[in-house]
This record gives C-alpha cells, sequence and structure tokens, in this order.
C-alpha cells in the first residue's frame, strides 16, 4: 500500500510538473517545472528496480540539461514573456489534438488484453553489475559508437561556439 | 500522458526553449515506458535502450542550445513567429 501510494503521488507531480511547463508565463518557471518532472521520473524508475537507471537519470537530466538549460535562459535574458500571443482557435486546436492523442493511447492500453505470462521479477536487473555485463557482452557495439557520438556532439557544440568564422 | 503533453506543448509554444524543454518531456515519456516494460518481462534490453536514448538525448540537447544561443545572436529574438525565414 505504500508503495502504491508512492506511485501514485509520483504519478501526479510528474504530471503536475509536465502541465505547468506548459502553462508557466516565463520561461525559467518552465525549466523549474521540467526539473521537477525529472526527479519524479526518477522516483518512479526507483520504483521498477531500476536502480542504476535512476541514478544515472538523476545525474545527466537533472544535473547536466538543466543547468544546461538554466545557463542558457540566463544568458539570453529570457524572463520578460512579452510574446503576442498565439491566435487562440491554433491554441484550442493544439489542445484538442493533445487530448485525441491521449484518448487514442488510452483506448489502445484499455482494450489490450496483456496476457504476458508473469515470469517471476527477476530482482537483479536493475543493479549495475548486472546491466554492466550484459551492456558490455551483448550491447558493446552500440557503446562504442554512442562514444563516436558524443564526440561528434562535442565537436559540433565547440564549432557553433567560436566566435570567428571558420 | 507525458508524451501527450510533450506534443502539446512542441504544437503551442512560441519560445524556442520551451519547444526543446518539450521535447525532452516526450523523451523521457518514452524512457519511462521503455523502463516499465523491461521491469513487467524481465528484459534488461530495455533498460540499456534507456540508457542509450539518454546518451543521445543529452547530445541532441546540447547541440539544440547551442543553436539556439546562435540563433540568438544574430537575430536577437527566440521567437519561432519571428523566425519563419525558412519559409517562402
Amino acid at each position: 500500500m505504500f508503495t502504491n501510494f508512492i506511485f501514485y503521488f509520483l504519478s501526479v507531480l510528474a504530471l503536475y510538473g509536465g502541465v505547468m511547463v506548459l502553462l508557466s508565463k516565463k520561461p525559467i518557471h518552465s525549466v523549474l517545472y521540467l526539473t521537477l518532472t525529472f526527479f519524479a521520473i526518477g522516483g518512479h524508475y526507483i520504483l521498477l528496480n531500476a536502480q542504476f537507471l535512476a541514478i544515472v537519470h538523476i545525474i545527466v537530466y537533472a544535473g547536466a540539461i538543466m543547468v544546461l538549460f538554466l545557463f542558457t535562459v540566463m544568458l539570453l535574458n529570457l524572463n520578460k514573456d512579452d510574446r503576442s500571443p498565439k491566435p487562440l482557435w491554433l491554441k484550442a486546436a493544439a489542445i484538442i489534438a493533445g487530448i485525441m492523442l491521449g484518448l487514442i493511447l488510452i483506448g489502445v492500453f484499455r482494450g489490450y488484453d496483456l496476457h504476458l505470462t508473469q515470469h517471476p521479477m527477476k530482482s537483479q536487473i536493475g543493479l549495475v553489475k548486472e546491466l554492466g555485463k550484459i551492456l558490455y557482452r551483448d550491447y558493446m557495439l552500440p557503446f562504442e559508437v554512442s562514444s563516436v557520438l558524443f564526440l561528434t556532439a562535442m565537436i559540433g557544440a565547440v564549432l557553433l561556439g567560436k566566435k570567428e568564422q571558420i | 500522458m507525458l508524451f501527450c503533453i510533450g506534443v502539446t506543448g512542441v504544437l503551442i509554444k512560441r519560445n524556442a526553449l520551451v519547444i526543446l524543454m518539450s521535447i525532452e518531456l516526450m523523451i523521457n515519456s518514452i524512457n519511462l515506458l521503455l523502463a516499465a516494460f523491461s521491469a513487467y518481462s524481465n528484459d534488461p534490453a530495455g533498460q540499456i535502450f534507456v540508457f542509450f536514448i539518454m546518451v543521445v538525448a543529452a547530445a541532441e540537447v546540447a547541440i539544440g542550445l547551442a543553436i539556439i544561443v546562435l540563433i540568438y545572436k544574430t537575430t536577437h529574438s527566440i521567437d519561432i513567429d519571428v523566425l519563419n525565414k525558412l519559409k517562402w
């Protein structure tokens, strides 16, 4: 029961943070609500017995990406929300599209009987040791390729940040 | 659910930063779904995939923010209704 309560609490927190990202008038508030959502999702990962993912999620998202967003918001000094509002019919159409997408997804999940055989939960999956073994044994190639991806991203970011013309 | 909120955010907002944040929200909702399925079917492949998705998302956020900063330096506005010069 305690687990159920935590699950619902974290879900409500994540959904509230997500909605407030859109509804807040200042971009800095949106960034802070996004951080709240990321922490709630990290809590969900712990509930799913994925401890390694939870820690990595908190470090990468709440630690690095949010800091990047905060730097950019403060660098660009965006606190004045002085845009002329979008036409109301456009906003209404987008919200209706989003709600219909949500209804479609809910309908898919309601009408589908999950007949997966309930295996006894292997409690070792989320641990760092097991994930590390599988990562280095079966998924070695994507691991190395992702290092090349990071290298490319770093080179791109530095090139984009240079002041003088190349 | 979070995915729908992210999609609505991408469609409504004019501030390019908030659009990027809505994309991050969508990616996170997919991560959560994958991790849930991985826990349900005792398959560690889901968690490995989430790991790689996080890698790609982090790289994409870095590059996206660099592009936004550059756009701001040249045009001093990150309102996408002003920045629609790629259209005809």
